[in-house]
């Protein structure tokens, strides 16, 4: 119901679009993707004035290697949905939707600490989990999860002890 | 030229992320005029533990554990959210019982929470008689959890199509006791403070936020409530058996802290109305599916014939084959909307596992929350957000 609804709107922006598990999901372009997701926002009978959440996900060997997703709510009509863009991995931006939902403020911050993704547009695009130093996108999936950059040189008691007692 | 007055700068502050009256760590960068805030950055991620990354090098039901640390004020919602999840995407149904069970756990870890919150917040305001009341009826729920689970915190006791096992004997008569005592401390608690002029002076008109700033921010749960807008997933999107109880979702109107205050200790009078109504109803029945490919075999099975072996065999070793697949569940989390983002490639092991996590989303708009205000109603708005660390920053 809700994709025919979208499909009607918005024509050929729409990628792909699929319903499973009781959940809908679309993918478009990133071309027009912020006039789609303000029209998701203000149009009635869409009315998805709530963003769930942004994220993205890494399919490494994929091309395009990352899809941005997002989960929309709709506080009046009750019903959701995923829109998802595909990212190339060497041209990885998207626009940011700071203007439609201010939940993209953080929630992109997250999304360009994690994966490295750039969103343009964002007036403060900077990382917010990890630390200022830190080198490389961490859930990217060729980021191995046992890599370690401490900040503080570490230091191995059995290999160099700091004090020569026993 | 006339030197610049001190009393006209800018003063730049941290309240650094080990403070005794903020619970969590947790950073403002303050720029103070005087004693009132100009602009407060928020800078969290201090315990961060990598959640999303780990959970993809084990198998779906090693996240488990994982879960329970993320708000561990509340773990029992976590782990049913995510096990709710995973069986979405499995498509496979749980038993009558295990929706009434993970439902009563749920409302149970609720007010658990609420009490942790409410009691901090007004042991940072100089209510410690309160707090200790509250922490004292948290810990007959904690017995309860014990009783049920194993664990007062860490609980991993929801699995893949149902749980590690049922609720004890005489869960129903200690549940009564302990609601007894809870009810008398909660009255107790109430007349102390919900028309104390000390507390109404600090709490009331600080920290509002109002409604089209909290929807704009994807703030949910008792945050969005106290500004009126009555959006809970118990009701817009009913998962368990939610839809078959008589409840209330208490709302406030101006979006300040005594609002949010007030909505989080009628909540707790709400869900103890969940429980007693599921424990009246309660179905008989097993907990756990008996599907092979999903759930463990019985031990007299594992230990005494070579199918149940391997059955229990493959689903350690390689994990639980859910097909290849996404969905998206979220649950009425203690602090909102908690949103489990699930990514599935075929295999054993999860591909993406994404939380949604609630107060994340409560912590962006705090610094609108904050702008205008003095240091001292940091400690207040921060403590009626309720930022558990382990949720924020994962």
């Amino acid at each position: 119901m809700l994709i025919e609804k979208l499909k009607q709107r918005f024509g050929g922006e729409i990628l792909g679009a699929e319903s499973a598990h009781g959940e809908e999901t679309i993918t478009i372009g990133r071309e027009h993707a912020y006039d789609i997701l303000r029209a998701l926002r203000d149009e009635p009978g869409f009315e998805f004035n709530f963003l769930s959440d942004l994220t993205a996900v890494d399919w490494l060997d994929r091309k395009p290697r990352f899809d941005v997703v997002y989960h929309l709510n709709s506080l009046t009509l009750s019903h959701r949905l995923r829109v998802k863009i595909g990212v190339d991995g060497t041209d990885a931006w998207v626009d940011s939707v700071v203007g439609n939902w201010g939940a993209a403020d953080w929630l992109e911050r997250e999304v360009f600490d994690m994966f490295g993704i750039d969103f343009k547009g964002h007036p403060d695009l900077r990382r917010i989990l990890m630390y200022d130093s830190f080198e490389g996108h961490p859930l990217r999936k060729d980021y191995r999860y046992d890599k370690r950059q401490p900040i503080v040189d570490e230091i191995d008691p059995i290999v160099n002890p700091r004090h020569s007692s026993r | 030229m006339t030197p610049s007055d001190p009393s006209d700068e800018i003063m730049e502050l941290q309240m650094g992320p080990s403070h005794p009256a903020s619970h969590g760590t947790i950073k403002f960068n303050l720029k103070l005029d005087g004693e009132r805030i100009v602009d407060c950055d928020v800078e969290v991620g201090y315990l961060h533990r990598g959640f999303e990354k780990m959970c993809e090098q084990g198998t779906w039901t090693q996240c488990f554990p994982y879960t329970d640390r993320l708000n561990y004020a509340s773990p029992c919602i976590n782990n049913v959210g995510f096990a709710l999840a995973v069986e979405k995407l499995l498509d496979i149904e749980i038993t009558e019982r295990c929706k009434y069970v993970r439902m009563i756990m749920s409302e149970v870890a609720r007010i658990a929470d609420h009490l942790t919150c409410l009691g901090a917040a007004s042991n940072e305001v100089g209510a410690g008689t309160v707090f200790m009341y509250m922490l004292e009826a948290r810990e007959f729920l904690y017995d309860l959890i014990e009783a049920v689970t194993g664990a007062r915190l860490t609980v991993t006791w929801c699995r893949v199509g149902g749980m590690t096992h049922d609720l004890p004997a005489g869960f129903a008569d200690q549940m009564k006791s302990s609601f007894a005592r809870i009810d008398q401390v909660l009255s107790d608690c109430d007349k102390l403070l919900s028309r104390n002029r000390v507390f109404i002076d600090r709490m009331s008109g600080i920290g509002i936020l109002p409604k089209e700033d909290a929807i704009s921010y994807g703030v949910s749960g008792p945050l969005l409530r106290a500004t009126g807008i009555s959006y809970d997933v118990r009701k817009a999107h009913p998962y368990l058996v939610y839809d078959r109880m008589n409840f209330e979702v208490p709302t406030g109107e101006r979006g300040d802290n005594y609002d949010r205050f007030n909505v989080r200790f009628r909540e707790m009078e709400q869900s103890k109305r969940i429980i007693e109504q599921a424990l009246a109803t309660l179905p008989e029945g097993p907990v756990s599916i008996t599907d092979p490919k999903v759930v463990l075999p019985a031990k007299e099975k594992v230990y005494n014939s070579i199918e149940g072996l391997m059955n229990h065999f493959k689903l350690i070793m390689e994990g639980i084959h859910v097909p290849a697949g996404e969905v998206y569940q979220a649950v009425e989390g203690a602090n909102g909307e908690l949103g489990f983002y699930v990514v599935s490639d075929g295999s054993g092991r999860p591909y993406r596992v994404r939380v949604r996590p609630p107060c994340f989303l409560g912590m962006s708009a705090l610094n609108k929350m904050l702008v205008g205000h003095m240091i001292p109603d940091i400690i207040t708005t921060f403590g009626m957000v309720n930022m558990i660390g382990g949720e924020c920053d994962r």
